[in-house]
């Protein structure tokens, strides 16, 4: 355990959890990581299907990454990006045809998933094939972990349940809770999304960011007007 | 010809890429902070998706879908599953080539939209709109009035949210929701001023 857990790999790891967080911080991979939020299910589907293919396309790459020549190796890490995504939309309308008409056009834009790109050019072609691969699942995780919390709330708050199990009782059925429709639109996981970005920052303040303009308060040495 | 318009108005302002299917989100925030660029980029955008649409309409059509190739007099054949792939690829294809095309033709908008031009091979809003192309069946006809307006709504959503940002720098925000934080919240507001057009009907 301790050889293939070695400093790096835990690194890879641990790091994009909340220090250094795909979505938070580096504003990758948000596309797709807000559409499929309005439920549970589709989001845990989605966020496994982007960490398989962030991890193994990170592993691909790496493995070849002394052969590929520099100027061609975007369309190069795209086709082997494409071709995973391939194999995870076949094998999710084999498998789970239900949910794959759901998440309809955005397993496909897996492909232009930021993250798995980043990935591949940042990390991947400067390491060998087994980090790659944990930093994949690293980076996969922090996607998902967003996931799922912006999930959370937009399904408990706007039908009052998770994973289509109650967890509010909504008035129509007799209930105390009167669903928030705002919940299930689309800009709800836009302010969910900042609100988690502030929360997250509140907490490691070394994340924000410089202000471009400084207000000058105009009480400065002239003794409190406002 | 209502057809199109309504299909029109609706890829524009009802069911915008970026601010209802939040697509091409990581270009939208990331360029967002100066109206003229933001416009460039829109522009480039618009030009991207009017050709590669209908483009890859054209392909799928031809050679992907089921039993498509029946004109060369193979049947039984259902190619689709390689679309994403050949989306993907004819995208880096086409950008490449109008690079070329404006460099060599029109050196003074290669200069404009040079820059933006390979951001966009890997902007989802392009891959989203040839995919939700193929998953609505849309004609040769209706790809090329989805295309213009999905870009457009996408360039007008774009360059809005830079006009907003620019006045936002002036304003006092807590440290924590500096830069980032803000704009997801200001980009909701205006997905939220998107949704009002959503009860039209043509």
């Amino acid at each position: 355990m301790s050889d293939i857990l070695n400093d790096e790999t835990k690194k890879v790891l641990v790091e994009p959890l909340v220090t250094n967080n795909p979505i938070t911080l580096q504003v990758l991979g948000i596309c797709s990581a807000l559409a499929v939020t309005s439920q549970m299910s589709t989001s845990l589907i989605m966020a496994l299907a982007l960490t398989l293919v962030t991890a193994c396309s990170s592993a691909a790459i790496s493995s070849i990454r002394n052969h590929i020549p520099s100027s061609i190796r975007i369309i190069v890490q795209m086709t082997i990006i494409a071709s995973l995504v391939i194999v995870v939309d076949q094998c999710l309308k084999a498998f789970a045809y239900d949910v794959s008409k759901q998440l309809s056009v955005f397993v496909g834009l897996i492909i232009t998933n930021c993250i798995v790109m980043g990935r591949a050019e940042a990390y991947a072609m400067k390491n060998p094939p087994l980090e790659s691969f944990m930093d994949g699942i690293g980076n996969g995780a922090g996607y998902s972990l967003i996931l799922i919390i912006v999930a959370f709330f937009r399904e408990t708050l706007g039908s009052g349940k998770l994973l289509g199990i109650e967890v509010f009782k909504l008035t129509k059925d007799g209930g105390w809770y009167d669903p928030n429709g705002l919940m299930l639109l689309p800009p709800s996981a836009f302010f969910i999304i900042g609100l988690i970005i502030w929360s997250v920052r509140q907490w490691k303040p070394a994340q924000n960011e410089t202000v471009e303009f400084k207000i000058l308060s105009i009480s400065h040495g002239e003794g409190g007007h406002h | 010809m209502e057809n199109y318009i309504s299909l029109f108005v609706k890829a524009v302002f009802i069911e915008n890429l970026a601010l209802s299917f939040f697509l091409g989100m990581c270009t939208f925030i990331a360029v967002s902070k100066k109206i003229s660029t933001a416009m460039g980029l829109g522009i480039a955008v618009m030009v991207v998706q009017a050709i590669t649409v209908p483009a890859n309409n054209i392909v799928y059509h031809a050679l992907l879908k089921e039993d498509a190739l029946s004109w060369m007099g193979i049947t039984g054949v259902d190619l689709s599953f390689l679309a994403l792939l050949s989306c993907i690829g004819m995208i880096a294809a086409l950008v490449q080539i109008l690079e070329m095309i404006l460099d060599k033709f029109f050196p003074a908008l290669y200069h404009a939209l040079g820059i933006f031009l390979p951001l966009i091979t890997v902007n989802c809003a392009i891959l989203g709109g040839s995919l939700f192309m193929i998953e609505r069946d849309y004609n040769l006809g209706e790809s090329v009035t989805y295309g213009v307006g999905s870009g457009l709504g996408w360039a007008l959503a774009i360059t809005v949210m830079a006009g907003v940002r620019e006045k936002l720098k002036y304003s006092d925000i807590p440290a924590g929701l500096q830069g980032l934080g803000i704009t997801f919240i200001t980009a909701g507001l205006m997905s939220l001023g998107f949704m009002a057009f959503s009860g039209i009907q043509l």
